[in-house]
């Protein structure tokens, strides 16, 4: 299996990298059997399928209607947080984010950084951004800090390592940790995980962490996690940096129960994480513990575009749950990494246009089947199908063809050819004597049909028309009009 | 499926599709011979051609929306209309009436057409309850690939899988990863071959795996797969549902 360089590649090589990733078939045997264990395990947890679609209605709600109120929510959030003694910083770039991070690094003298599970840590490449003005930051989820001892990058947005097999952390166990021995028990390695964890939890100076949940009416921030390090990062380091996108804001605390269950069950298959952590301001008077200080860095890069588009909106009701990659035929095939984007699989591909702008990612949208079980499992039922045939839609958009809300990159995959073919398609199907002529021309000249057909032929054997066509059949069997 | 089930009507239309007429015509005329034995008239408006679907998916929602507008106009008629393929019942039924956004008069004339709509099994199944257990009892053991359309947009897995159940001698055997998409997509097997080719190699090694023919009611995967397993010299063949219906009715193997 290739090693990914830490930063992001540009998605741009979508297809060289498939290529590679399908080609590894040690690759593809880990991701069918992650993905089985994964369809499964959310599968138990969603036996009933009238409460299933209830919670699933009201997550969609909720999702909504934080959409729906955003930039008022967002100010009442800011609000509350300030009230609480949280400093709130705005980006709208990942190079804005990184600056506001490193200055209060900066300011506080602080050179090591430990760092919960944070996807958006990752948009921004964080780690990159430190380590280059000598901040050292370390993973301290299980799974983030196998990919980042092996120089790589998450393959998946819960469970960034899901790519390796146990042989493989045994084996960069046994190279990168002194005095760490071979072994494939699964105990062991996260025993020896967690003891270099431990000491550096209590050295760091500043704690990062994402954000799954912020209430807007408390100023609450809600963080779920199974290891303990996200309370860990949050709590023992003198600073705490929260960071989250935008859309990540929900109204109150009761709205974000039905997300709080939908998370955990469609994620991983749990009835709920084994911590819940509310966070609601640094440590006060009088308290034992907890940072002293708190800051929460919202960003943008890109999320306004999507929120100003009525249909495209709804890619922001995601709760990263990672349940649409869990079951998507493409990401079980090509794995986390041929995506070249922070977030792969269906979500990715319908978010990284508006991160990214639609010339880097133009072949994102299209490499699907539209088969529609992303959407099946989604836990606040986000058209993902409609919305890649939007993002179709408008990288075949001519690039300068005004537009009420035109996207980054518009036209990225326009050609005046292409747009001939199904004008030229249209053409023929729109009209019964021109389609009678090609019936006519494709039946009478099947042996014509090419031995090689575009890339039908690659996997399988040509396709040539039958002799006579259905029309020609009803006809003949005098069929009533 | 449908809360209010129509009554049983004596007049419907066969809309077609356009990778039957010119690929797998039979499965037309063998949908048409199941409505009639059930006493319908079918009516086949000579002028239909394609319900769009290739341009709308891969992002030319211009160009659907002509072709669509083509074949809204013949079905004029308040009968039925019969699709023996899920995911042209699916564009029709869900998405033509999307195309019409902008224009308040097609889009209601699209919405009447659309609701409809049927797919083939869903339309055996609940509307003229039919009754198969005359069909030949000779024992075969077939496979069902319920295409993605036809599971999700027109929820008619189970109509496939109660009118094979409900023959005699049929032995239906599920295979691994059943509900997964066999990677036909229409342009995306074109477009992302490799993928594409990746997904159908799969679903051929596991349909493979439990019988040599498989029945389907959708001819994009059907010919997606039986084209694959031949490239990969398996025996595996797919067959329209209403081929295989027929056949057993005819007291057949």
């Amino acid at each position: 299996m290739s090693a990914q360089p830490m930063h992001f590649v540009s998605p741009a090589q979508f297809r060289d990298r498939v290529s590679e990733a399908l080609a590894d078939d040690g690759l593809r045997d880990n991701f069918r059997s992650a993905m089985n264990f994964l369809r499964d395990k959310r599968a138990s947890q969603f036996p009933d399928p009238v409460e299933t679609e209830a919670l699933r209605d009201l997550g969609e709600a909720v999702r909504k209607h934080a959409l729906a109120h955003l930039p008022a929510l967002l100010e009442k959030l800011e609000t509350n947080l300030q009230a609480r003694g949280v400093e709130v910083h705005w980006a709208e770039t990942p190079g804005e984010a990184c600056a506001i991070i490193h200055r209060i690094a900066t300011e506080a003298g602080a050179t090591r950084v430990i760092k919960g599970k944070s996807m958006v840590s990752e948009e921004v490449e964080l780690n990159h951004y430190l380590e280059a003005r000598g901040v050292e930051c370390l993973e301290s989820d299980m799974g983030e800090y196998i990919v980042q001892l092996a120089g790589e990058r998450p393959s998946h947005i819960v469970m960034p390592a899901i790519h390796k097999t146990k042989q493989d952390i045994a084996r960069l166990f046994e190279q990168k940790i002194p005095d760490a021995g071979y072994t494939e028990d699964v105990d062991a390695l996260i025993r020896t995980g967690r003891e270099v964890l431990r000491e550096r939890f209590m050295q760091a100076d500043i704690g990062i962490s994402g954000v799954n949940f912020a209430i807007a009416e408390t100023g609450t921030l809600w963080l779920v996690e199974n290891e303990g390090n996200g309370r860990l990062s949050t709590t023992v380091p003198d600073i705490h940096i929260a960071m989250m996108g935008i859309e990540k804001v929900v109204d109150t605390l009761e709205h974000a129960m039905p997300l709080a269950s939908l998370l955990p069950r469609s994620a991983t298959g749990q009835a709920a994480t084994t911590y819940f952590n509310l966070i609601t301001g640094p440590r006060r008077p009088g308290d034992q513990d907890g940072p002293r200080r708190m800051h929460l860095v919202l960003l943008d890069n890109g999320r306004t575009q999507a929120y100003a588009d009525a249909q495209l909106r709804a890619t922001l009701q995601c709760i990263r749950c990672g349940a649409c990659m869990n079951h998507c035929p493409v990401y079980a095939r090509v794995g986390g990494h041929a995506y070249g984007t922070t977030y792969p699989g269906p979500i990715g591909q319908i978010l990284s246009p508006h991160l990214l702008g639609l010339d880097d990612s133009r072949d994102l949208p299209t490499a699907s089947s539209l088969c529609g079980a992303c959407a099946e499992v989604c836990p606040v039922r986000i058209p993902i199908p409609s919305l890649l045939m939007r993002l179709r839609t408008e990288a075949n958009r001519a690039p300068g063809a005004a537009v009420a809300q035109p996207l980054a990159g518009q036209g990225a995959s326009f050609s005046v050819g292409q747009k001939l073919v199904w004008r030229f398609w249209s053409g023929i199907y729109a009209s019964p004597g021109r389609y009678r002529l090609l019936r006519w021309a494709a039946t009478r000249f099947r042996w014509l049909a090419p031995r090689r057909q575009m890339g039908w032929t690659q996997h399988r054997t040509p396709l040539r028309p039958a002799a006579r066509s259905l029309h020609d059949l009803m006809k003949a069997r005098g069929q009533p009009r | 499926m449908h809360a209010d089930r129509p009554p049983r009507p004596d007049q419907v239309y066969l809309f077609g599709t356009c990778l039957i007429d010119l690929f797998v015509p039979q499965a037309g005329v063998d949908a048409v011979r199941l409505l009639e034995r059930e006493g319908l008239t079918v009516h086949f408006p000579r002028a239909q051609t394609c319900c769009g679907q290739p341009a709308f998916t891969s992002g030319n929602p211009d160009e659907a929306r002509r072709v669509a507008a083509a074949q809204i106009a013949l079905f004029d008629q308040p009968w039925p209309i019969v699709v023996p393929s899920g995911s042209c019942a699916g564009m029709m039924r869900h998405h033509w009436p999307t195309l019409f956004d902008d224009d308040p008069k097609m889009q209601a004339r699209a919405r009447d057409v659309a609701g409809r709509v049927y797919e083939l099994a869903g339309f055996l199944v609940d509307v003229l309850h039919v009754d198969y257990s005359a069909a030949s009892a000779e024992p075969v053991t077939v496979g069902l690939h319920t295409s993605c359309s036809a599971r999700r947009e027109m929820g008619t897995r189970a109509h496939g899988v109660q009118l094979l159940s409900a023959l005699p001698g049929v032995t239906l055997d599920t295979h691994a990863n059943e509900s997964e998409c066999c990677g036909f997509g229409g342009v995306f097997s074109l477009k992302h071959a490799d993928i594409s080719g990746a997904i159908v190699h799969d679903k051929v090694a596991s349909l493979s795996a439990v019988c040599e023919r498989f029945v389907t009611a959708d001819c994009g995967c059907m010919l997606n797969i039986s084209h694959a397993a031949e490239h990969q010299g398996r025996a595996l063949r797919g067959e329209h549902l209403a081929t295989f219906l027929l056949r057993r009715l005819e007291g057949q193997a």
